[in-house]
C-alpha cells in the first residue's frame, strides 16, 4: 500500500491546499510544502530500508516492491504499481523538486494560491504515478493525465511573452504536442497488445507479459516507433521540441522547474523502461537514428541558446542541448552509459531547476527576462550572483559537480560503442561553455543599466538555493549512493540490450 | 417470419411497457394541461411517466429477444437504447423546467413535445422493419420542430426550428425513396430479410442505390460530413433543453438503429462500400474538428464537435467485427453522459429564459470568461465535460476513445485511427480554449449567469450527478464494460 499511497498523497494535499484557501493565502502553501515533505520523507524512508542489488537469477520478481489489483478485466488491466531503484530515484527528485516549487513559488504567486498548488501537486502526483506504474494502460493514464494540471499552470499563472507570443497559446501548444504524441503511444500499446491477443489469446496490459511478446520486425519496428515519438516529444528531441522553450518562458518558475527537473525526465525514463526492453531488437536497430538526433539536439540547443534574448528561453535551449546527452547515453546502451544517464538526469534537474529558480529571483525584482535590460548584476544584489556562478559552472559540466559526474559517464560509456559520436559531441561541451558564460557576461558583469541597489536575497532564498547548490557538489564528489540504488535497474535494460544485440549479430 | 406465437402476451406486453408507458404520459399530460395549465405538475407528471418506463425497462432486463410484432424487436439492443433515451429526455425535462419558468407563453407543451419525441426514440430502437424504422424517425422529428422553435419570438430559435425542418423534410424524401428501390427490387422491408437478398444480389445497382438513399438519409440525422450543414445553425438557435434533446437521445436513437441496419442488412460484402464509409468517417472527423476551430459561440462549437465525435463513432461501423458493436455501446454511454454535462451547463446559465428577439441562450464564449470564480463547482462540471469529450483519461470519455482506437488497432485499419489521432489533436485545440476561458480572470462581457440556487435545482442536480458519472466511469469503468458486453453479446 505504500505505493498506493506515494500517488495519492499529492492529489489528497492538492484537493486540502483548494480547500484551505479560505484560510488564507498562507494555509495552502504551508499544506503543499507539508505534502511534499511527506512525500519526500516516504521515499527517503523507502530507500534507506530497501536493498537494490540485482536480485538473483530466478527470482520471483525484480521489483522491490509491487502491489496490484484488478481494474478492467475485459482486457487485463491491472492496477499494478512497482518500484525499482531508477524509479525509487526519480520519486524522490519528484519529491524534492516538488517541495521547491512550492518554496520558489511561495511569493511570486499571489493570485489564487489554493488552485495553484493543487495543480501543482496534482502534476506530481501524476508524475509519481507515471514513474510507479507498470500496467501498460495506467502508465498511459498518468502520461497524459498530468498534462492537464500543466496546462492550467502555464495558461493561468503563466507569464506573458516577451514577442508577444501569449501564455494561452504556450500553454496549447505543450497540450497538443505531447497528447497527439501520447495518442501514438496509446496505438502503439494497443497494437503491442492484440499481437500478444494474437499469440497467446489473451490480453493484457502488463509489463511483465508483454515483454515477451514474439512480433515480426516491421511490427516492432513500427511500435517501438510510436512509443519514441511520445518520448522524444516529452524529451525533447529535436525536430519535436517546438513547444518546449514557449512553455518554459510562459510558464511561472514552479512550472519551469517541475517541467524542467521531472516532467522531461519521465521521457527518459519511459525509454528506459517501455521502448529499449519492450522492443530491443528494433531499438537496437534503432539506435543509430537516435544517437544522430541526439547529437543534433546537442548542437542545436547550444547554438540556439546563444543566441537569446530571453533567459528562461536560454536555458530552455540548453535543456534540449543537455537531453542530447542523455539520448545518446540511452541508446548507447552500455552499462556505465545507462549509468550515466541516471546521474546526468539527477544532475540536469537540480541544476536547471537552479538556474530556473534564479531567473524567477530576478523576475521578480526586475520584472524582466530580458537580458538586453539586464547587465551589471553583480553589485546590485547581494548574493544571487554567486549561486548564479555555482549553476552556470555545473551546467557547462565543471568538474566537482554532478553534471560532470554524468556527461563524463556517459562519453566514456558510448565511446566503444560509437566512438565518431561522442568525439562529435564532446565538441558539443565547448559550446556549452559559451552559452553558460554568455549568462554570466550578459546578466551579471557589463556596466549596470542602473546603480540602484537591489532587494538581496531572503532567508527563504538563501536556504532553497543553499539546497540545491549542496546537492550538486555533493553528487559531483560522491555520486556512489545514486549508481548504487540505480545499478541493479540499469543491468535489467544492459542486458536486454547486449541480448538483442547478440541475437542481431548471430543472424549476421 | 413472425414469432409472436412463441411469446405469452404478458411478456410481449411487459417487453413493450416503456413505449406504452411513455405513451400514455403523453395522454396523461395532454389531459393534465387540458384541465388546468400548471407548469410543476406537468413536470412532475412527465418525470414520473419517464421513470415509470425507465423502470418497466429494468423489469424487462432478463427477458432476451421478444418480438413484440413483426415489426418490432426488444432485445438487449433496444433495451440498451431505451436507457439511454429515457435518461437523456429525463435530463431533459428537469432542465426544461427550470429553464422555461422564464418563459410567458405556453409553457406545459413543450414536456408534451419532449415525451412524444422520447417515444419516437424508444420505437427507433427496437426497430427491425423499415416501416418502423421511418414512423420512428418522424415520431421523434417532428416534435423536435416544435421544440427547437418553442420560443418562437427569438429570430434564432425560429430559424432553428425551420431549418430543421426543412433539413428533415429532404432526409425524409431520401430515406422513403431508398425505401422505394429496396422494395421495388426484393419486395420486403423487414432488415433481415432485406440482408438476406443484399447478400445475394448485392451488386444490383437499384439494391446499391436504395441502400446508399437510405444511408444518406440517416446521415442527415446523425450530421455526418457531408449532410452536416444544418447543424451548427439548429445546435446555435434552439432553446438550451431542446438541443440537449437533440444532442442526445435524437442522436443516440438513430445511431442504434444505423448499428442494427448494419448488422443484419448493410453487411456489405463489398470493399469499396468499406473505404467509401471509411472515407466518410475521415472526412467527418476532420471537418466537424477543423470548423469547430474558429467558433465564439459555445453551442456552435459542441454542434461541431458532435458531428467529429460521430465520425469518430463511424469507425466501429466500417470496422464492423470484434469489438464493434462493444465499441458503439461504450461510445454512446460516455457520448451521452458528456454531452449533457456540456450542454446541462449551457441551459443552466441560459436559465431561466429571458426574451431577447435575438438568440436567447448564453451561447458566446465570452459569457462563460471567469465563470470559475463566480461558480466553481458549475466550473468543474463543463471542465469534466470538455476533458471528456477531448478523450483525456480519467474521464468516461478517454474509455471511449480507447475503445475506438482499439477496434481501429484491431482490424489494422491505420487510415482510420491515424485520422482519429490527428482529428483529437486538432479538437483539442478549441476545448481547451472553452476551458481556459472559463478560468480566466478577467471577466468578460457577461449577460447571463446561471441562479444562485441552481445546485438544488433538479436540473443542477442532474448536472452534478452526469459529471460525477463521467469522472467514476473514467475510473472505474468496469461496470459499463460488463454492461455493454453483456448487451453486444
Amino acid at each position: 500500500m505504500t505505493l498506493v499511497w506515494l500517488i495519492l498523497i499529492p492529489f489528497i494535499g492538492g484537493l486540502l491546499c483548494w480547500q484551505a484557501e479560505r484560510f488564507g493565502d498562507q494555509a495552502p502553501r504551508w499544506i503543499a510544502l507539508g505534502t511534499m515533505l511527506l512525500e519526500l520523507l516516504m521515499v527517503l524512508g523507502l530507500w534507506v530500508s530497501s536493498d537494490f542489488q540485482l536480485p538473483a537469477e530466478g527470482a520471483a520478481s525484480a521489483w522491490t516492491l509491487e502491489w496490484q489489483a484488478d481494474w478492467i478485466p475485459r482486457f487485463g488491466i491491472q492496477l499494478h504499481l512497482a518500484i525499482d531503484g531508477l524509479s525509487l530515484l526519480m520519486i524522490a527528485l519528484t519529491g524534492l523538486l516538488g517541495a521547491m516549487a512550492v518554496v520558489c513559488s511561495w511569493k511570486e504567486i499571489v493570485r489564487r494560491v489554493g488552485f495553484f498548488h493543487l495543480n501543482l501537486l496534482w502534476i506530481l502526483g501524476g508524475v509519481v504515478g507515471v514513474f510507479l506504474a507498470i500496467d501498460l494502460f495506467l502508465f498511459f493514464l498518468f502520461w497524459e493525465m498530468m498534462l492537464v494540471p500543466m496546462y492550467f499552470l502555464i495558461a493561468l499563472w503563466g507569464h506573458s511573452g516577451s514577442q508577444g507570443s501569449s501564455r494561452i497559446g504556450a500553454a496549447t501548444k505543450f497540450f497538443i504536442y505531447t497528447q497527439a504524441s501520447g495518442l501514438l503511444m496509446l496505438i502503439a500499446i494497443l497494437g503491442l497488445v492484440f499481437a500478444h491477443h494474437g499469440a497467446t489469446g489473451e490480453y493484457t496490459f502488463a509489463y511483465a507479459d508483454l515483454l515477451n511478446t514474439p512480433l515480426s520486425e516491421t511490427t516492432a519496428w513500427w511500435l517501438m516507433l510510436g512509443f519514441f515519438v511520445a518520448f522524444a516529444v516529452k524529451l525533447p528531441v529535436v525536430p519535436l521540441h517546438g513547444w518546449l522553450p514557449d512553455a518554459h518562458a510562459q510558464a511561472p518558475t514552479a512550472g519551469s522547474v517541475d517541467l524542467a527537473g521531472i516532467l522531461l525526465k519521465t521521457a527518459a525514463y519511459g525509454m528506459l523502461r517501455f521502448a529499449l526492453p519492450l522492443f530491443p531488437e528494433a531499438s537496437q536497430a534503432f539506435a543509430p537514428v537516435a544517437m544522430t538526433l541526439g547529437l543534433i539536439g546537442i548542437f542545436y540547443g547550444a547554438i540556439l541558446a546563444c543566441g537569446q534574448q530571453d533567459l528562461k528561453r536560454l536555458i530552455a535551449y540548453t535543456s534540449i542541448s543537455h537531453m542530447g546527452f542523455v539520448l545518446i547515453g540511452i541508446y548507447a546502451g552500455t552499462e556505465l552509459a545507462l549509468q550515466g544517464v541516471v546521474a546526468l538526469m539527477v544532475a540536469h534537474a537540480f541544476s536547471a531547476a537552479g538556474l530556473f529558480i534564479l531567473s524567477g529571483q530576478l523576475y521578480e525584482r526586475l520584472h524582466t527576462r530580458d537580458m538586453r535590460q539586464m547587465g551589471g548584476l553583480w553589485g546590485r544584489i547581494r548574493g544571487l550572483p554567486g549561486f548564479a556562478l555555482v549553476f552556470v559552472a555545473a551546467s557547462l559540466g565543471l568538474p566537482g559537480t554532478a553534471n560532470f559526474v554524468g556527461e563524463f559517464m556517459v562519453m566514456f560509456g558510448a565511446f566503444g560503442v560509437a566512438p565518431w559520436i561522442v568525439v562529435i559531441a564532446s565538441a558539443g561541451l565547448i559550446l556549452a561553455a559559451v552559452y553558460s558564460l554568455f549568462i554570466m557576461q550578459r546578466v551579471y558583469y557589463g556596466p549596470p543599466a542602473e546603480e540602484t541597489p537591489l532587494a538581496g536575497l531572503d532567508r527563504r532564498e538563501t536556504i532553497l538555493l543553499f539546497g540545491i547548490v549542496a546537492l550538486v557538489v555533493f553528487f559531483g564528489i560522491y555520486p556512489q549512493p545514486l549508481l548504487d540504488t540505480s545499478a541493479g535497474a540499469m543491468q535489467v535494460v544492459q542486458q536486454s540490450v547486449q541480448q538483442a544485440a547478440a541475437m542481431t549479430g548471430g543472424a549476421q | 417470419m413472425s414469432d409472436v406465437a412463441n411469446h405469452g402476451v404478458l411478456t410481449t406486453l411487459l417487453a413493450i411497457s416503456p413505449l406504452i408507458l411513455v405513451c400514455l404520459t403523453v395522454i396523461v399530460v395532454m389531459l393534465s394541461i387540458a384541465w388546468k395549465r400548471n407548469h410543476a405538475l406537468s413536470a412532475i407528471l412527465t418525470a414520473v411517466g419517464l421513470n415509470a418506463a425507465l423502470l418497466a425497462v429494468l423489469f424487462g432486463w432478463t427477458l432476451g429477444t421478444v418480438d413484440v410484432t413483426s415489426v418490432l424487436v426488444v432485445d438487449d439492443l433496444s433495451r440498451f437504447g431505451g436507457v439511454l433515451v429515457l435518461m437523456s429526455t429525463l435530463a431533459c425535462v428537469t432542465l426544461a423546467h427550470h429553464y422555461l419558468e422564464g418563459y410567458e407563453g405556453p409553457r406545459d407543451e413543450f414536456y408534451l413535445l419532449l415525451t412524444s419525441a422520447a417515444a419516437g426514440g424508444l420505437v427507433l430502437v427496437s426497430a427491425r422493419h423499415m416501416t418502423t424504422l421511418f414512423f420512428g424517425i418522424e415520431l421523434l422529428s417532428m416534435p423536435l420542430f416544435g421544440m427547437l422553435a418553442y420560443t418562437f419570438r427569438d429570430r434564432g430559435a425560429l430559424e432553428s426550428g425551420i431549418k430543421y425542418m426543412v433539413l428533415s423534410a429532404a432526409a425524409t424524401a431520401f430515406l422513403l425513396f431508398g425505401m422505394a428501390l429496396l422494395y421495388a427490387v426484393t419486395g420486403t422491408l423487414d432488415f433481415a430479410e432485406l440482408g438476406a437478398a443484399l447478400s445475394t444480389r448485392g451488386s444490383d445497382p437499384w439494391l446499391l442505390a436504395g441502400a446508399g438513399l437510405l444511408l444518406v438519409g440517416l446521415a442527415f440525422k446523425l450530421s455526418i460530413v457531408p449532410f452536416h450543414l444544418w447543424t451548427p445553425d439548429v445546435y446555435q438557435g434552439g432553446p438550451g433543453p431542446a438541443t440537449t434533446f437533440l444532442a442526445t437521445a435524437s442522436k443516440v436513437a438513430v445511431f442504434l438503429v444505423l448499428l442494427r441496419l448494419f448488422q443484419s442488412t448493410l453487411a456489405f460484402h463489398e470493399n469499396w462500400w468499406h473505404d467509401l464509409l471509411g472515407f466518410i468517417a475521415v472526412i467527418t472527423m476532420l471537418v466537424g474538428n477543423l470548423l469547430a476551430l474558429t467558433q465564439n459561440d459555445l453551442k456552435r462549437l459542441l454542434g461541431y464537435s458532435s458531428i467529429a465525435h460521430f465520425g469518430y463513432l463511424l469507425v466501429a461501423l466500417v470496422v464492423n467485427q470484434g469489438l464493434a458493436v462493444e465499441t458503439v455501446g461504450i461510445y454512446l454511454v460516455t457520448y451521452v453522459l458528456t454531452t449533457l454535462g456540456a450542454f446541462g451547463v449551457v441551459t443552466l446559465v441560459s436559465s431561466p429564459y429571458v426574451a431577447t428577439g435575438g438568440t436567447a441562450d448564453a451561447s458566446p464564449l465570452h459569457h462563460y470568461r471567469g465563470l470559475f470564480w463566480r461558480r466553481p463547482y458549475l466550473t468543474a462540471v463543463m471542465t469534466v465535460s470538455m476533458l471528456s469529450l477531448a478523450g483525456i483519461p480519467f474521464t468516461a470519455g478517454f474509455i471511449g476513445k480507447f475503445y475506438i482506437i482499439a477496434v481501429g488497432v484491431e482490424a489494422h485499419r491505420w487510415w482510420l485511427v491515424g485520422s482519429v489521432v490527428v482529428g483529437s489533436a486538432i479538437g483539442l485545440y478549441y476545448y481547451l480554449r472553452v476551458m481556459v476561458t472559463l478560468f480566466l480572470h478577467e471577466p468578460g462581457m457577461q449577460r447571463r449567469d446561471a441562479t444562485h440556487d441552481w445546485a438544488e435545482r433538479a436540473g443542477g442536480m442532474v448536472v452534478l450527478g452526469v459529471a460525477t458519472l463521467v469522472i467514476l466511469l473514467g475510473l472505474y469503468p468496469t461496470p459499463m464494460i460488463n454492461w455493454v458486453n453483456w448487451v453486444a453479446g
